[in-house]
């Protein structure tokens, strides 16, 4: 028994535990030390990752390779900002309870399984903990008729995609013999031919990741649940789970399924273009920030899915490093958005950053590094992790998506240049009310990573090669 | 005598499936009408999991179903919560009125 391999997701259930009992039994509000606990708990499994060696847990169902470890350390980061942007908010929206970290924490949980699970069981345990937090973090502004509704839309949705994948699961495990990716794997990669039961069960299980990670055409309670859910409750929804849903789609396709690479590098394809037009199209009219943030994530994803079609090593990589880099660049823009408060109410449309150019020049300064990095305009960030998917891409020979890829980048550089002109040239309408320190915190550290990311690309790089090398060995 | 093989097994939690997709999307009264289509979803992979298990003489399945059927408790649980908390909001549960975001 090597149960230690999962000794992060050990600990946080554990101190998800510990932290319920200190948030219940004292008097007085514990959502602050409870907050503090969580980020604390976030960080020790960041560091009891990166110490986690390689190896297989749990006869099998569990696995930790360094493709889990890098898609565990962005999650941490994820969690751990979404955190430090709702410590503030919640409280000035007078929804602070200390149920919103543990239920970060829990999800967290159901992410650190889902990308390390190396059998359908443990993959669909992680997905549902993930899910379940989810649903009640979208809905978690309980008197709020619109978070009610971003919940249950969430909730309907988001449960149609798990009786998808359990289906296809079915299929699989019937038509494969198994549940471990392992045994799938090598049943698919027979001589005789594959039974179209795994095919079909496959389809099933990618349409289910598809809906989670809101590529198209599963993409529709995107823009209503991002819009009505808390800011930075998006904020976390754009983050974390997304880099273990692209995490995950990308292990279940590259390990258990790489044999039928033919059967679903079309699907990819089709989702991938199809994010990418929707998402910079869809966008151009939003009035609402955050509902445009939702078409600008579904775009994001677009162009992540274009490496995962291309499916060779240099095509994953590409993907798993516009994971991080798009993790960061959301945390900073929507660090803004959680900023975004004037007397007390919290605004959430594009007119309302009007003039803050001249009312918070810092804050429009990295605002504006954030958008140029979101458009891929180079040395940002945001340029290299589309330059490697591109490159990919291109080098396999896709001209179509690298094609559209490019042309739907300028038509995304609209909306994205829009807000800087909104920024800057229009009529101030008024000043924000004052940033707390760790909004502060995030937008310097996602401001500065977007800015210096050129100098020291080779790490993060080198990082995820060897994620995706883990992949395929 | 008819036999019944794995086939028929198959065909009833196909029908099951369908019809619960069916009844999320057609469905245009009552959201819990939704929550009771989920659990028919869930219900036709728990049949397709035992007969496959069965079938291939393995555990596996039997175990899978063991967890779907908790987790169907805890979602519906969740689901019943938020519906209770739209309802509160709200003062209605039809499905066509859930149309506030949009655009």
């Amino acid at each position: 028994m090597n149960w230690t391999l999962a000794l992060p997701e050990i600990l946080l259930a554990c101190a998800g535990l510990v932290l319920l009992m200190v948030g219940v039994i004292p008097k007085r509000d514990m959502t602050f030390p409870v907050t503090m606990g969580t980020l604390g708990a976030l960080l020790l499994a960041a560091v009891l990752t990166m110490a986690t060696p390689d190896g297989a847990a749990f006869a099998g169902q569990f696995v930790s390779d360094s493709f889990a470890r890098f898609a565990k350390v962005l999650i941490l980061l994820g969690a751990a900002t979404g955190l430090m942007l709702a410590l503030d908010w919640n409280e000035k929206q007078g929804i602070a309870r200390f149920e919103f970290p543990v239920l970060v924490l829990f999800s967290t949980i159901g992410m650190m399984a889902m990308v390390s699970a190396s059998d359908l069981i443990t993959l669909y345990m992680g997905l549902e903990l993930l899910s379940l937090s989810l649903y009640v973090l979208g809905s978690f502004d309980r008197d709020n008729a619109r978070s009610a509704e971003a919940g249950l839309k969430y909730f309907v949705l988001g449960a149609l995609a798990s009786g998808l994948y359990l289906y296809g699961a079915s299929l699989t495990y019937g038509f494969a013999g198994s549940t471990s990716f392992a045994a799938i794997g090598s049943a698919v990669s027979g001589q005789e031919g594959v039974s179209l039961g795994v095919v079909v069960g496959m389809t099933f299980v990618v349409a289910a990741l598809a809906f989670k990670i809101s590529a198209v055409p599963f993409h529709m309670w995107t823009p209503d649940v991002y819009e009505g859910a808390p800011t930075p409750v998006t904020a976390f929804f754009a983050s974390a789970p997304k880099v273990a849903a692209v995490s995950l789609l990308v292990r279940v396709l590259a390990d258990p399924f790489a044999d039928l690479a033919s059967q679903w590098q079309g699907v990819i394809w089709l989702a991938s273009l199809g994010s990418m037009l929707l998402g910079s199209l869809a966008a151009i009219r939003q009035q609402n920030i955050k509902r445009l943030m939702a078409y600008s994530s579904i775009g994001h994803v677009g162009y992540a899915l274009m490496g995962l079609a291309v499916a060779t090593d240099t095509g994953l990589r590409g993907v798993m490093l516009y994971m991080a880099i798009y993790l960061v660049m959301n945390a900073g823009v929507f660090a803004v958005l959680v900023a975004m408060r004037r007397q007390g109410r919290s605004l959430e449309r594009v007119d309302d950053l009007a003039g803050l150019g001249r009312t918070d020049p810092a804050m429009a300064i990295a605002m504006v590094v954030f958008m140029f990095s979101m458009a891929g305009i180079p040395p940002l960030a945001g340029f290299f992790s589309k330059l490697y998917v591109f490159l990919a891409a291109v080098q396999e020979g896709y001209w179509v998506l690298a094609t559209v890829g490019v042309l739907t980048s300028v038509i995304g550089a609209y909306y994205y240049l829009r807000i800087i002109k909104v920024m800057y040239f229009d009529a101030p309408a008024g000043t924000l009310d004052p940033r707390s320190a760790s909004v502060s915190l995030v937008l310097a550290g996602a401001g500065l990573f977007n800015v210096l990311f050129f100098l020291f690309p080779a790490p993060i790089v080198a990082a995820a090669a060897a994620a995706v090398a883990a992949l395929a060995g | 005598m008819l036999e019944i093989g794995l086939g028929h097994y198959l065909t009833v939690g196909a029908i099951l499936f369908v019809l619960g997709i069916f009844g999320i999307f057609l469905n245009r009264k009552n959201i819990i009408v939704i929550l009771m289509s989920l659990e028919l979803i869930l219900l036709s992979v728990n049949l397709n999991l035992v007969a496959f298990s069965a079938n291939l003489g393995d555990l596996t399945g039997q175990i899978f179903s063991m967890f779907i059927l908790t987790v169907a408790a805890a979602e519906a649980a969740i689901g019943l919560a938020i519906v209770v908390i739209y309802f509160r909001n709200r003062g209605t549960i039809e499905v066509e009125d859930v149309s506030t975001l949009k655009g």
